[in-house]
């Protein structure tokens, strides 16, 4: 009998470890040869603990699971009170394109063989098989672009890097998701870490790089204990080293842990955390692609760029351009967040409205008040009204509204939201987290949570000055730190302008 | 300045951490938090050995050390509770935990209590904000956490 059990950190924190416990256990009081699979999560977080059984060469699942609903799926599984039926034909599954998220939550994340069963390392094999130019071009053409939030074409960077002639190129994956809301990279490396191996193994391939840094946070310990053991199998299997699956491709990959600062999240930081200095920003130009880590050319993409490259070398960068809408090709793992019903990650082709993603898809918020606002893409993205819930997911879509996409974190809060606290919180991350290289993002963070308590206080005239500031901070910073603060203060400031008018009422 | 005891041995357990990592491209980020992996927080005296071993100033691993979050100067109280402050989490009413922790262990963010049984650290995320208020005790994930939780939580801890 073979049982999944995920031990993706929402699941464990919601009790999946006392759950794969309780299944050990009650095989063993009833003599059944039970195999205890340790999966990544599905992404339908409400259902966590979600265990599932093989039966019929179908996945069945049980959700969410308690220790003390364990013995009844050794009796009859039908007739379990918290059987769900087949996994694949639950709703959120079956609307979903998952591509990159395609293993997640089905295979053993530290089983390369189950990687290679579900059709891994194939996009691989192909790239060793192709010139490095074309692999390049294949991702061009694909239309993939930095899912980190930048947007940037991953293949345009790549062929920068490619380019430069020098003794040494690096790969450096910036799993540094430090966006409220998103949880992307933390549950592809949980629950596949061999596609981002597979996919950083494709770019140095691409670029001619001989070693790659995975820069993750330490704030995801799980993440922190797969990926180090992945590394290892990998290199056991020949997937890294001197030569990878046998061919001449050289390349390894080190794990570096960050140490709790959200401005790492920015590339030219991250580099210099790597480097073992301070996580302040660097000036561009010079870019990474031509000067990243230690001086040599970079390519800096985030683990969701990275991990959609395997399926585009494998399926052809055509299948993967003709998903999603205008300039937003391919898919986009939406993770919904918040004050929501049914919350978790969701994979789809750019183009679902917010309208879609928020009432049909996550089902409402929890608490089942009204949807006061939305925010999209992390801390440093807007607050959306209902009124503009009909944006369709892309990345120049928001950009029209004077929102952004982001990491694709979607967070809802309901009407009990006090949107000038928002805006205030929105300072107050700035000015802890600023790195403190530029002036706008330093001070005007300090002084942006001043002048938005003076508005608090009653005082109107203070909302010019916060508009100006937030036009300072926005044209002035050196990075998104201090330059797209002013995202989420101005939309809760223009979207919903009585919040800010209240107080003023309250103290006249 | 320093009230800290240096702890025996400190000077040579450093440089042997130093030595476990002389190979890596850019070292000190995995030696600071070897160091205080072995501590319990980054004694100062730590510091100038660093510093020697990597031919930094020691002006430059102390700058290191005081701009991540993560590096604490102070020992930690015998539990640390970390909860999220940041926005998933709000939405969920995360503000009314954190107002709750902090009135009964009569701290504030990075206050250890009087007794040194819990420090209290903000985070921000821990990639559960689907399951929120999230939260961190001595390392366990927590989800879903509300005043009453936390509350049971601090008093199995003895706090």
């Amino acid at each position: 009998m073979k049982i999944f059990v995920p031990l993706d950190s929402a699941a464990v924190a919601l009790g999946a470890d006392a759950v794969a416990a309780a299944v050990a256990a009650e095989a063993g009081r009833r003599g059944i040869p039970a195999e205890i699979v340790r999966t990544g999560s599905r992404g339908m977080v409400w259902l966590e603990p979600l265990v599932e059984i093989e039966h019929e060469g179908r996945r069945i699942g049980f959700g969410p699971m308690t220790p003390g609903d364990v013995p009844a799926l050794f009796d009859d599984p039908a007739a379990h009170p918290k059987s769900l039926g087949p996994v694949e034909d639950l709703p959120w599954m079956r609307r979903q394109t998952r591509l990159t998220f395609a293993r997640v939550g089905v295979i053993d994340p530290l089983s390369l063989s189950d990687y290679e069963a579900h059709g891994g390392l194939e996009g691989l094999r192909r790239a060793l098989a192709l010139d490095p130019a074309a692999v390049v071009e294949e991702v061009v053409a694909s239309g993939l672009r930095g899912r980190g939030g930048a947007g940037f074409p991953t293949g345009i960077k790549w062929r920068t890097v490619a380019g430069v002639a020098a003794d040494r190129k690096y790969i450096v994956c910036n799993a540094d998701e430090g966006d409220s809301g998103t949880f992307a990279d933390r549950m592809l490396i949980e629950g596949d870490p061999f596609c981002l191996i597979e996919g950083m193994a494709i770019a140095a391939r691409a670029v001619g790089a001989d070693r790659g840094y995975v820069y993750l946070r330490s704030e995801y310990p799980v993440a922190i204990r797969v990926f180090g053991e992945a590394l290892a199998r990998a290199r056991e299997a020949g997937l890294l080293g001197r030569s990878v699956l046998g061919s001449d491709l050289s390349f390894d990959i080190e794990l570096r842990v960050g140490a709790g600062a959200y401005v790492c999240g920015e590339e030219t930081s991250l580099l210099n955390s790597i480097e073992g200095k301070r996580g302040v920003v660097r000036a561009k130009p010079p870019l990474p692609a031509l000067e990243g880590l230690f001086g040599r050319p970079t390519v800096v993409n985030n683990v969701i760029s990275l991990a959609s490259v395997p399926v585009i070398l494998e399926r052809g960068a055509a299948f993967y351009r003709d998903i999603g809408i205008g300039r937003s090709r391919g898919t986009i793992p939406l993770q919904i967040a918040g004050n929501v019903k049914y919350g978790g990650l969701f994979e789809a082709g750019f183009g679902l409205s917010l309208s879609e993603i928020v009432h049909d898809i996550a089902g409402g918020t929890a608490s089942g008040r009204p949807v006061k606002a939305v925010q999209v893409g992390g801390p440093l993205g807007a607050y959306l009204p209902p009124s503009r819930f009909d944006v369709a997911f892309g990345y120049e879509e928001y950009a029209a509204l004077d929102a952004l996409i982001g990491h694709a974190g979607i967070v809802v809060f309901d009407d009990t939201a006090d949107m000038l606290a928002q805006a205030r919180f929105a300072m107050e991350f700035c000015a802890i987290e600023s790195c403190g290289k530029c002036t706008p993002c330093r001070i005007g963070a300090v002084r942006g949570v001043e002048t938005i308590d003076r508005i608090a206080r009653g005082d109107a005239a203070a909302i010019p000055l916060l508009r100006e500031l937030c036009d300072t901070m926005r044209a002035g910073s050196l990075c998104a730190l201090g330059g797209f603060t002013s995202y989420p203060v101005l939309s809760a400031l223009d979207h919903f302008p009585d919040d800010f008018a209240r107080q003023r009422e309250a103290a006249e | 300045m320093n009230a800290q005891a240096t702890p025996p041995g400190l000077a040579d357990r450093v440089r042997e951490i130093v030595a476990d990592y002389a190979d890596l491209e850019g070292p000190l980020l995995p030696i600071l938090h070897e160091v205080q992996a072995a501590f319990g927080h980054v004694p100062q005296a730590a510091l100038p050995v660093i510093a020697e071993a990597l031919n930094l100033t020691r002006a430059e691993v102390f700058g290191v050390m005081t701009f991540y979050h993560d590096f604490r100067s102070e020992p930690a109280g015998r539990h640390v509770l970390k909860l999220c402050r940041a926005e998933a989490c709000q939405a969920s009413g995360g503000d009314a935990v954190a107002a709750a922790v902090r009135a009964r262990l009569g701290v504030d963010w990075h206050g250890t209590t009087r007794d040194g049984a819990v420090t209290l650290e903000p985070v921000f995320c821990l990639g559960l904000c689907a399951c929120g208020p999230a939260g961190m005790f001595d390392g366990r994930l927590l989800a879903r956490l509300d005043p009453a939780a936390a509350e049971a939580l601090l008093t199995e801890a003895g706090a």
